[in-house]
């Protein structure tokens, strides 16, 4: 055989599989999304009609806030982890990054455990404090499982930053708060930005917390989710697939091109 | 280690953070071997919880165990040569095809399961087997495994080491087996581990795909969650972590190495 058939041959198994399993099926649900009664106007329901517009709004007002708040934790932690050696500190890290191979339903069982009706808080507090079937609930979450996706992108990216600079700067009278604002926080911006969206892109599609908690909040997945097993509606659950398939694929895009990497979606 | 004000305050949220993904998790842990949650674990400690986890869901174990496997030996088949032939041709091309298999990673789960359910939902032989679940599962987990080897792959010089063997008369068959596949296993080990991790713990697209005779792990215990009371779905869950977190620690050390090679 010649080595270049060789090569392509290796190809093979790839295509044969992607084709069947992944560039058929998204053709398919594209056609499955215009091809009911509404046609291509379903599009236009889908930001006209109140229910799903504010399932959307609602979706994106949960991700960007779990992603502002999983920024700013994680890069506290982590900016704390790298510049300083002591004991415990690789346990540290174990404990946070352990959920990473967590799935969603499990963080949504552990955030009951924390805020349900025989949950932590209700138990060492006198009132009734209930919050995992709500948005706090949802948006806990949800930050259960970008804490540690963040983190990692933001300790990598401190590794590489030259402890020189900050050195510098504070041989030249810099006080802490601005080593972080005007040394490292210009440093580590593009990898802030890709963790960002990394987190608000999953935040986004996330359905397996949502499964477990959002029992009365209407989030994008859980309205696909309704729609084509309770209401049947094929049509607006394809088409809520696109749009959403769409919007976190281009942020991830974006991501990219700010760093290098990307991480696992899922939750 | 000087303590000033910045300072306590990065420790203060460290502390609370890891209070925050810990005490739930020991919590869990807890529960599934107390006597009676809410009375606390002053009701003795048992090991009835995870008894009946095994009566109840030993098959969703096993189903979960095996779909792991067959999916590692899919991607193997499937990812190892492929990613053989993006280090050898590297071009726009290569570059589309590779994005291209990346997509499950930016698409949700859900999304992907809406389609492969609108395309195969009618083949019924097809539907109600345990191979959807396993194609749903390839999908998932096929672009970590092409990244990991192709990661290796791209910082050896393949290009020289096989015309050496070439020219002492190795086939390209030959070449693949004793030169490509040993200096790719850092990045096939990783990329094995992940997959494994991963497919054992997939939910997305596993919870619209499955039937009621497959159920795997990840969707009993969302079973459990929503139908059993709060210690056995505790035991189910730290029978999860038993599991996972193992194979978690060697999948992080496996790609930490197979990184620091591709350095």
């Amino acid at each position: 055989m010649r080595p270049n058939a060789f090569v392509q041959l290796c190809f093979l198994p790839l295509i044969i599989f992607t084709l069947a399993f992944l560039a058929l099926p998204l053709v398919r649900l594209f056609v499955s999304s215009v091809s009911g009664e509404d046609g291509w106007s379903i599009y236009w329901k889908v930001v006209t009609t109140p229910r799903y517009l504010d399932a959307l709004l609602q979706t994106v007002f949960v991700s960007l806030a779990v992603t502002i708040a999983a920024l700013v934790i994680s890069t506290t932690v982590g900016l704390f982890l790298a510049r300083n050696e002591f004991r415990g500190r690789g346990m540290i890290l174990s404990v946070l990054t352990l959920p990473l191979a967590f799935p969603g339903v499990v963080i949504g069982f552990l955030i009951i455990l924390l805020g349900g009706r025989q949950g932590l808080f209700n138990q060492i507090t006198s009132g009734h404090v209930v919050f995992a079937y709500t948005m706090f609930g949802l948006f806990l979450g949800y930050l259960y499982f970008s804490i540690p996706r963040v983190l990692l992108t933001v300790m990598a990216a401190t590794e590489k930053l030259d402890p020189a600079l900050e050195e510098a700067a504070r041989s030249l009278g810099a006080g802490s708060f601005h080593v972080i604002k005007d040394v490292i926080m210009p440093g580590l911006a593009p990898s802030l930005v890709a963790a960002g969206a990394i987190a608000f892109a999953t935040a986004m599609g996330a359905f397996g917390t949502a499964f477990t908690l959002a029992t009365n909040i209407d989030v994008l997945p859980m309205v696909i989710y309704t729609e084509f097993t309770l209401s049947a509606n094929i049509a607006m659950a394809a088409a809520l697939s696109v749009v959403l398939g769409l919007v976190t694929w281009l942020l991830l895009v974006i991501a990219r091109s700010f760093s290098g990497t990307t991480a696992a979606a899922g939750g | 280690m000087k303590l000033t004000l910045p300072k306590m305050l990065q420790i203060a949220v460290t502390f609370v953070t890891c209070a925050f993904l810990l005490v739930p998790t020991l919590q869990s842990v807890l529960a599934g071997v107390t006597v009676n949650y809410f009375k606390g674990v002053s009701s003795g400690l048992t090991l009835k919880w995870i008894g009946r986890v095994w009566e109840l869901y030993a098959d969703s174990i096993f189903l979960s165990i095996w779909l792991a496997i067959a999916c590692l030996v899919c991607t193997l088949i499937i990812g190892v040569p492929a990613a053989y032939g993006l280090a050898r041709r590297p071009g726009w091309v290569s570059r589309v095809l590779e994005e291209f298999i990346s997509l499950p990673l930016a698409i949700p789960g859900l999304a992907l399961a809406l389609a492969l359910l609108q395309l195969y939902g009618s083949m019924k032989g097809f539907r109600t087997s345990w191979t959807f679940i396993l194609a749903g599962h390839v999908l998932y987990t096929l672009p970590f495994m092409v990244r990991s080897v192709l990661a290796v792959l791209s910082v050896i010089d393949l290009k020289t080491l096989e015309e050496g063997a070439a020219s002492l008369g190795a086939g390209p068959w030959r070449r693949f087996c004793d030169i490509v596949v040993p200096n790719a296993m850092p990045g096939i080990l990783a990329g094995a581990l992940t997959v494994v991790t991963l497919s054992i713990g997939e939910f997305n697209l596993t919870w619209m795909l499955h039937t009621p005779y497959l159920k795997t792990l990840p969707v009993g215990l969302a079973d459990s969650y929503a139908s059993m009371r709060l210690e056995v779905a505790s035991a189910y869950t730290l029978v999860f972590f038993v599991i996972i977190v193992p194979l978690l620690m060697a999948m992080q050390w496996a790609s930490n190495r197979a990184q620091r090679i591709a350095q």
